[in-house]
């Protein structure tokens, strides 16, 4: 599953934490994931890479750096969080999918700061839905440590506004396309049924120290 | 009280005119179709836009845009955008109505989303001709002259705007477009649905960068589709944007 990456390659494609077929009966097929990871993902790798052997990235810098340093070139910014973005974007699913447990640490900010996880799920829908042109829509803990939705265009990310991302979803065209067609709201109800509350719990709980 | 009725009703004979002719514009999508904000300003009855006609079968641009592309893109998505505008202009209308100008500016974001789609797509479609008859080949007359004045061949012109297109982060469109005030053409690529028109600039020639459009048939290969989409350019309509824009 892991690209085969030259000895000097800066940055890596991760693995995937799945099969390429794993998440096709919960609605996201293998051939999306071929070309959504083995194209798209990877191909942001390569970039990035390219432009750092032309020494248009600050040395020494992780992904995280580069996306939370100001001074960062868009251009970069752009390859970098597009890198970062995808891998988490993986790890926040899981084959079987799961609830998100009430009595949970997450699960139980959602209910302080949306009333019920299911006016969460409702209002993360509505946004992921109405996101207009490509973009992500994340869940993150901001500075008064509540939990909030924040979308925004292409390769955004909200660590660059200093917010703990904990959940977010791909709302390129791309990510859907394949599978739902132009039925954006159809792939978002298979998303939300995919999360992988474990993982989101428990980066809400290293967010939160 | 009488009087007031009659201004009313005058109010909204004029406005159901003034729709006609845009609607009836945007139908047959011809060179000249009005920007949103002259339609924003006079409007103040019920807004009805429908989605024009293709000029072609979704088969005819085969087979550089297959018909599963061409059906999506049109009956779908372009329909959706005027749906979503006419649902929006409708609310827009009520809140202008109720006086709640904080809800009115609210609908600015989906107004110019889903207007601006409405109004990039039905220049698209009459940019576009089957290859066999009226796609592809060479401008002439004026507007050859004008791109080679301004990029030296269309060859080079091609490179040029689909090096920039293809650079258009997410989702937008590249366009050809005529500056009245420099009179020359010039390449500029718009984010989204974001209208050129609302940039002062005549829109001649545009293409679609989103995803819809390319996904089905080249994937991530949007270099490959901009490459093959100069086979269905239909030049005569293009040529015709710009004779009217220099006018």
């Amino acid at each position: 599953m892991a690209a085969e990456a030259k000895a000097e390659d800066r940055f890596t494609l991760p693995k995937l934490p799945y099969a390429e077929d794993a998440l096709a009966k919960g609605g996201i097929s293998k051939e999306t994931i071929q070309y959504h990871y083995g194209k798209h993902h990877a191909g942001y790798v390569r970039k990035l890479n390219a432009q750092d052997k032309d020494g248009k990235v600050k040395k020494d810098a992780s992904l995280e750096d580069l996306i939370k340093d100001q001074e960062t070139s868009d251009k970069v910014f752009n390859l970098a969080a597009q890198i970062w973005n995808h891998t988490f974007y993986w790890e926040s699913m899981a084959p079987a999918g799961s609830k998100c447990k009430d009595d949970s640490e997450v699960g139980k900010q959602l209910i302080k700061d949306f009333e019920s996880v299911d006016k969460f799920i409702e209002a993360f829908k509505g946004r992921a839905g109405g996101h207009f042109g490509s973009g992500w829509v994340w869940l993150s803990i901001n500075a008064e440590k509540k939990l909030v939705i924040t979308e925004g265009h292409d390769a955004f990310n909200p660590m660059k506004d200093g917010l703990t991302p904990i959940l977010t979803i791909d709302v390129w065209e791309h990510a859907y396309y394949i599978d739902q067609r132009n039925s954006r709201g159809a792939y978002i109800g298979k998303f939300i049924d995919l999360i992988n509350w474990d993982k989101v719990n428990e980066r809400y709980t290293a967010g939160c120290k | 009280f009488v009087s007031s009725y009659l201004k009313n009703l005058a109010t909204k004979l004029i406005m159901s005119r003034l729709l006609k002719v845009v609607k009836q514009s945007v139908r047959t999508a011809p060179t000249n179709i009005e920007t949103l904000s002259t339609i924003r300003q006079f409007s103040q009855s019920k807004s009805d836009f429908s989605l024009p006609d293709l000029p072609y079968d979704y088969a005819a641009l085969e087979p550089v845009l297959p018909a599963r592309i061409m059906e999506l893109h049109h009956s779908k998505h372009h329909a959706t955008y005027v749906n979503n505008l006419n649902a929006t202009l409708q609310k827009r209308q009520d809140a202008l109505q109720k006086g709640d100008i904080a809800a009115v500016i609210g609908f600015d974001g989906a107004i110019k989303f889903n207007g601006g789609g409405h109004v990039n797509h039905s220049i698209f479609w009459t940019n576009l001709a089957p290859p066999n008859n009226g796609g592809g080949g060479s401008p002439s007359g004026a507007l050859l002259n004008a791109i080679n004045d301004k990029f030296g061949s269309l060859e080079k012109f091609q490179e040029s705007f689909n090096g920039k297109t293809a650079g258009v982060q997410g989702s937008g469109w590249g366009w050809l477009v005529y500056c009245p005030q420099d009179k020359t053409i010039k390449i500029q690529t718009m984010p989204n649905q974001d209208p050129i028109g609302s940039l002062g600039v005549v829109p001649l020639l545009g293409i679609d960068v989103w995803e819809h459009a390319y996904y089905l048939k080249y994937e991530n290969r949007r270099p490959d589709y901009l490459k093959d989409i100069w086979q269905v350019v239909n030049w005569k309509n293009v040529e015709q944007r710009y004779a009217d824009a220099c006018k």
